[in-house]
């Protein structure tokens, strides 16, 4: 084992704490990309739709639970270590 | 010194003495007329091409590690110009033709190799969508070819003809696709571009820009870097995988996901793949190094990645699209897996464009696809920095088609990165 490393970087395997279904493979569910944009109202999403902060480091993103509970789930995920962090469900207020 | 069979005899002669460095190391000078931000096959064109075909000779290639240390040595170094629409046939096209001339052009073997590209299809609805895509390809002068099953078999014998769920009915071939040696290409700009005078910066990473009057939003003039700050008259931004991270320090944001694309090869084993051949029901490529190795790839992860490694899911998932084409491969062993950070675009198309910002340049979104378009990228680039104008082949390519609609969307998946 990789003694002494800093855990962010050890905790590669993909593995995303599902509120409803407990900790699972990333293979089950599916990825739609950075949750934190908005759609405006009345005004021109095309920020929302293409532009993105594509950040190296911490990213709130959405993934669907495709192969268990079928839920939307928000997902904190370091992108510079694939480090997961939380989960939580995306109806729920953050 | 020029390379040729003369220099190779005096070498032998002397004892392999007389072989100097292909390109210096060069120290930062505090000021030049184009930085090119990116040590890559993109930049280091970009550079030789501005020297070349437009006498802009004062420019360096500022690079934050070794040049060739990001996507141009992690790429399966396929080149090819089977594209189906109007934005990109010509431009990958010029692309091919450069390639064709690289080794000449470069006087460095670059080891093009026009092994072809075979495009399986499995169902008759593929046949027709290759079809179309191949008579697309011939009405601009592009080479394609439709094969039946017995020309395919007769190229690839040991492919799974018989398979009950996908079983290959023919292929869309391209005779001049092939591989090139991506460290060569990298190797080969880098030496013509110091030779016109280009400097090449390496260990020198971006911090940030030097803005006019020192004001956001004022003109770019220059680069912070680790090594100091660089003034320069026009900078241009060609850092595949970082192009988010470079373009925030200018207040920029982009249509781009930075998403993180595996590739394979395995032990090195006799011919047996002839040139590179497409899976077409599903996402898998392999073709056979000059070595023997077997090089493969297919999906991107699919999630936001700047870790240059991926995970277990896609490489399952890759072999198993190896071995539902050629079961006998199951055989060998996997030497080395890597992975390399890719911007995915909106619309699974390049940018080649001016900022909304003054003297600021993007080479950027090129996808999984960027090596194949090395030469005509920097072609184009160069053009564009040194002229302001877009070159005809890469005029699609604008920042603003996602805002007015002019989408270059090859696969038809919309605004989706990790679907292209």
């Amino acid at each position: 084992m990789r003694k002494g490393s800093a855990p962010s970087r050890t905790c590669t395997d993909m593995r995303i704490p599902c509120p409803y279904c407990g900790t699972r493979d990333a293979h089950e569910f599916g990825y739609l990309g950075d949750a934190t944009t908005r759609r405006p109202d009345g005004g021109d999403p095309f920020d929302q739709v293409h532009i993105r902060d594509n950040p190296a480091g911490p990213h709130e993103e959405l993934w669907y639970h495709g192969a268990g509970c079928r839920r939307w789930l928000v997902v904190s995920r370091d992108t510079r270590t694939h480090a997961i962090t939380g989960a939580r469900f995306a109806k729920e207020p953050a | 010194m020029r390379y040729s069979i003369l220099s190779v005899i005096a070498n032998a002669i002397a004892g392999q003495t007389l072989w100097r460095p292909a390109w210096r190391d060069a120290e930062p000078k505090p000021a030049y007329d184009v930085v090119i931000v990116g040590g890559g096959g993109h930049g280091l064109a970009t550079a030789h091409y501005l020297a070349k075909e437009h006498g802009i000779r004062n420019v360096a290639v500022v690079e934050r590690g070794w040049i060739g240390s990001g996507n141009a040595g992690r790429n399966t170094t396929i080149i090819r110009s089977n594209y189906g629409l109007p934005g990109n046939i010509p431009f990958y096209e010029w692309s091919m033709k450069l390639w064709e001339g690289m080794e000449r052009e470069l006087n460095y073997n670059t080891m093009v190799s026009q092994r072809g590209v075979l495009n399986l299809y499995h169902s008759d609805a593929q046949r027709d969508a290759y079809a179309r895509r191949g008579n697309a390809m011939r009405l601009h002068g592009v080479d394609a070819e439709l094969l039946d099953l017995d020309q395919v078999r007769a190229l690839l014998p040991l492919a799974d003809f018989d398979n009950a769920r996908f079983p290959i009915q023919g292929g869309l071939l391209q005779r001049r696709g092939g591989t090139a040696r991506h460290d060569g290409v990298v190797w080969g700009y880098a030496r013509a571009a110091d030779q016109q005078g280009v400097d090449i910066i390496q260990n020198a990473e971006v911090t940030g820009f030097l803005r006019e009057g020192g004001q956001e939003g004022g003109k770019i003039t220059g680069v912070e870097t680790t090594r100091g700050a660089i003034r320069a008259g026009k900078v241009g931004l060609s850092v595949a995988g970082s192009s988010s991270r470079v373009a925030a320090l200018a207040s920029l944001r982009l249509p781009i996901e930075s998403h993180v694309l595996q590739a394979f090869v395995s032990e090195g084993i006799k011919p047996l793949v002839p040139g590179v051949v497409t899976f077409g029901a599903g996402h898998f490529y392999i073709s056979q190094s000059d070595k023997g190795g077997l090089v493969f790839g297919g999906d991107i992860d699919g999630y936001n990645s700047y870790a240059q490694r991926g995970n277990l899911p896609t490489v399952e998932d890759v072999c198993e699209g190896g071995m539902a084409l050629m079961p006998s491969i199951g055989r060998l062993r996997v030497l080395r897996s890597w992975g390399g950070v890719v911007d995915m675009s909106m619309d699974g198309s390049p940018i080649i464009d001016r900022a909304p910002i003054p003297g600021l340049y993007l080479n950027t979104g090129w996808c999984y696809g960027g090596f194949k378009a090395t030469p005509a990228a920097g072609w184009c680039f160069a053009h564009l920095i040194a002229r302001d104008e877009p070159h005809p082949v890469a005029a699609a390519y604008r920042l603003d088609r996602f805002a007015t609609g002019h989408l270059i969307d090859e696969k038809g998946v919309g605004a989706q990165p990790n679907l292209h």
